[in-house]
Formats: structure tokens, C-alpha cells, sequence
């Protein structure tokens, strides 16, 4: 499955970094403290937040992470925008919860494992 | 140059989690007992008791910065210095208008009060004051900075409420004047596991959030006098001036 998959099945809006929709998903995490998704994220997670300073792109580039869906209607800081363009790392919008998001994307994976 | 002992983090009963005997009075009482020269009152995104104790503090001879320690929207915290009476009245205004209004239940979170110099009670803050305001670290860092004052993100290091822990490493464009360790580390351990910053001031303050901790943790400042000016310019280590953590007296 790809970044591009969840955004089409979850109708998810993109903020930015359009080059890394083609990118797998292996998996996700959902985590507000940045310092939680650096130790336990794993590569190829797509990551459900809140957050939108720019050290969201930073973590994500370091764990080579697939996207970042941002939560509630949140949308990217000026400089993270620009920052996930330049990674290529995409930033996703919805307007639900983390709860109701996570639930989603995971239901979605499982069903492509199965 | 003269060395100056400051905790310059001390929250008063103000903060819902500031022991009640955080009253003026007894803040600048256990400052003395500790030889401090310079406090910080740093309540939890308020100011409200910071002009009583620095009067308090004058009487007896001790420098009482106004402050607060702000929660960023990251829920990052981090202490805010000011020059002056004017600068502390735009800082409250400042807080007032971003901090999220949640209404306190005090049988929880703890009482929220502002009392006199004969510790009778003058105002009760309704919203609670442990939540966030809704601006960025780096617009809180721009508006302190505009106000002249001081812009310190608080104990770092710690696994709750700072920079690391929130936004997982400190970004390296923030203009911080200086960061604040906890109890728990030393500046040697603290950069060693940081490798990545580069020069930075590094100061220590007790966070008291009783009195018997004031002072438990201090910062040296090795400066002309006890003043908001020269503080700034020791945290720049300008001309001479330098600070260093308790229990070291050694040039950085």
C-alpha cells in the first residue's frame, strides 16, 4: 500500500511534499512527543499527530518515515511545509481525531495484510 | 566583577502545583536563608505575584526578576524573564490573551491564588493555568524578545514538558537566550548527550515548587552588579562576564 492509497481511501487532503506519494507503507504510529516517534517509530510508518513545528519533518526524515497525517484540520507550519517539500516527505490532513484516523489507517493495513 | 548567586525558577503558591507555603513572604525568607542574590518568580503562564515578591525581595536586599514559565502549544515549557513594570504588564496581557481557557477546578489541579504581603488572599485565577497557550515556541521566543526580555526554554533535559521530550531535539535555529537544565543532570552530562549544540549558556534553578528547595539548584553569575541588564550580558559571557552552575566556580 502507498501514501497514495490511504490518501484516496481516506480522502485525505495534501499539504505537501506531492513527490513521496508513491512511497509503501509498512506501517503506523500514532504519538504526539516527538521524542516517542524518534525511538519507536520504524521505517515506512505513516505517522498520525498533531504537531506541526518543523521538527516533525526532521524526525520523519531521520526515521525515514512514509507521511505525516496531521489530525483535526491542523495544517503544516510555514516551515514545515517547505521542509516535507524538500524531503518529500508528504503531509496529509483530515479533519478527524487521532482516534477515528488511526483506527481507519489501521483497518486499511490490515485488510491488505490479510 | 562580582559573583551573584540566582535561582531563576521558582514558582509561588500562584501555580496549582506551588506549594501553599510558596507565599511571598516565605519565598523571599528561604531566598535569604539560602544566600541567593537574584530569584526568578516563574508561575505557571502568569505573572500576577511577581511585583509583590520583587518589593518583598528589595526589602531584603535580594534582586526578584519578574517571569513566568509559558507552555508552548507544543507543550513545551519554558521560562520568560522581564526588564521592567512595563514589560510584565504586556507579558500578562500576552498571556491573558493566548492561554487556553480552561477553567480551573481547583479540588484537582490545585488552588490558584494571588495573596498580599500579610498572605490574605486578593485574587483567584478561574483559568487553569498549567495548560498552554495557543502560540508556537518560536512566536512565544519572537514576543518575549520583543519585549526586551529573556527567552530560556526550561529543564531540557527532562522526559516531560521540554524541548527534547516535545519536539525530540532542540531546533537549531531557536534563539534561546540560554537553556535550562534540571536537578537531575550537569551541564558536562548534559552536553556530552548533546552533542549537536553548539556554544550555548547553560544556567540551573531549583524549579522549587516548595520552599525547602529553593536555591537547591543556583547559577553563578560573575558579573558588575545585580541587575536585568547585566544578567543579559553574562548570558552572552560579554566583556569578562560568565555564569556558571552550582557547584562550579570554573571559567567555561
Amino acid at each position: 500500500m502507498t501514501v497514495n492509497d490511504i490518501v484516496k481511501m481516506l480522502d485525505l487532503e495534501v499539504f505537501c511534499g506531492k513527490q513521496g506519494l508513491t512511497n509503501p507503507i509498512t506501517g503506523g504510529y500514532t504519538s504526539d512527543l516527538l521524542s516517542d516517534v524518534m525511538g519507536h517509530a520504524d521505517q515506512g510508518n505513516i505517522w498520525i499527530t498533531l504537531q506541526t513545528h518543523k521538527n516533525i519533518m526532521a524526525i520523519a526524515s531521520l526515521k525515514d518515515l512514509a507521511a505525516i497525517i496531521l489530525v483535526k484540520g491542523l495544517k503544516p507550519e510555514k516551515d514545515t511545509f517547505e521542509k516535507s517539500n524538500e524531503e518529500g516527505i508528504p503531509i496529509l490532513g483530515s479533519r478527524a481525531e487521532s482516534f477515528e484516523v488511526s483506527g481507519k489507517v489501521y483497518n486499511l493495513l490490515q485488510m491488505k495484510i490479510a | 566583577m562580582k559573583a551573584f548567586r540566582a535561582d531563576l525558577h521558582i514558582h509561588s503558591l500562584l501555580s496549582p502545583c506551588g506549594d501553599l507555603a510558596m507565599s511571598p513572604q516565605n519565598i523571599v525568607a528561604a531566598a535569604r536563608q539560602k544566600s541567593l542574590d537574584i530569584i526568578a518568580i516563574t508561575d505557571h503562564n502568569s505573572t500576577r505575584h511577581c511585583q509583590l515578591i520583587n518589593e518583598l525581595a528589595a526589602e531584603n536586599g535580594i534582586l526578584a526578576l519578574f517571569g513566568a514559565e509559558i507552555t508552548s502549544k507544543e507543550e513545551v515549557h519554558c521560562v520568560a524573564l522581564v526588564p521592567d513594570i512595563a514589560s510584565l504588564e504586556m507579558l500578562q496581557k500576552y498571556l491573558d490573551n493566548h492561554l487556553v481557557n480552561i477553567k480551573n477546578d481547583p479540588n484537582k489541579f490545585g488552588y490558584q491564588v494571588v495573596v498580599d504581603r500579610d498572605e490574605n488572599i486578593v485574587y483567584e485565577e478561574q483559568h487553569l493555568l498549567i495548560s498552554a497557550l495557543d502560540q508556537s515556541i518560536e512566536e512565544i521566543e519572537k514576543t518575549i524578545h520583543a519585549m526586551g526580555g529573556l527567552f530560556i526554554p526550561a529543564h531540557v533535559d527532562r522526559s516531560a514538558f521540554s524541548l527534547s521530550s516535545q519536539l525530540g531535539f532542540i531546533p537549531d535555529d531557536l534563539n534561546y537566550d540560554a537553556l535550562e537544565i534540571s536537578k537531575y543532570t550537569t551541564p558536562e552530562k548534559f552536553r556530552k548527550a548533546h552533542s549537536y549544540l553548539k556554544d550555548c549558556t547553560i544556567i540551573q534553578s531549583s524549579d522549587a515548587h516548595f520552599p525547602e528547595h529553593i536555591g537547591e539548584r543556583y547559577t553563578v553569575f560573575n558579573m558588575k552588579n545585580a541587575s536585568f541588564d547585566e544578567i543579559k550580558l553574562a548570558l552572552k559571557t560579554c566583556d569578562g562576564r560568565f555564569v556558571s552552575t552550582f557547584p562550579g566556580l570554573k571559567k567555561p
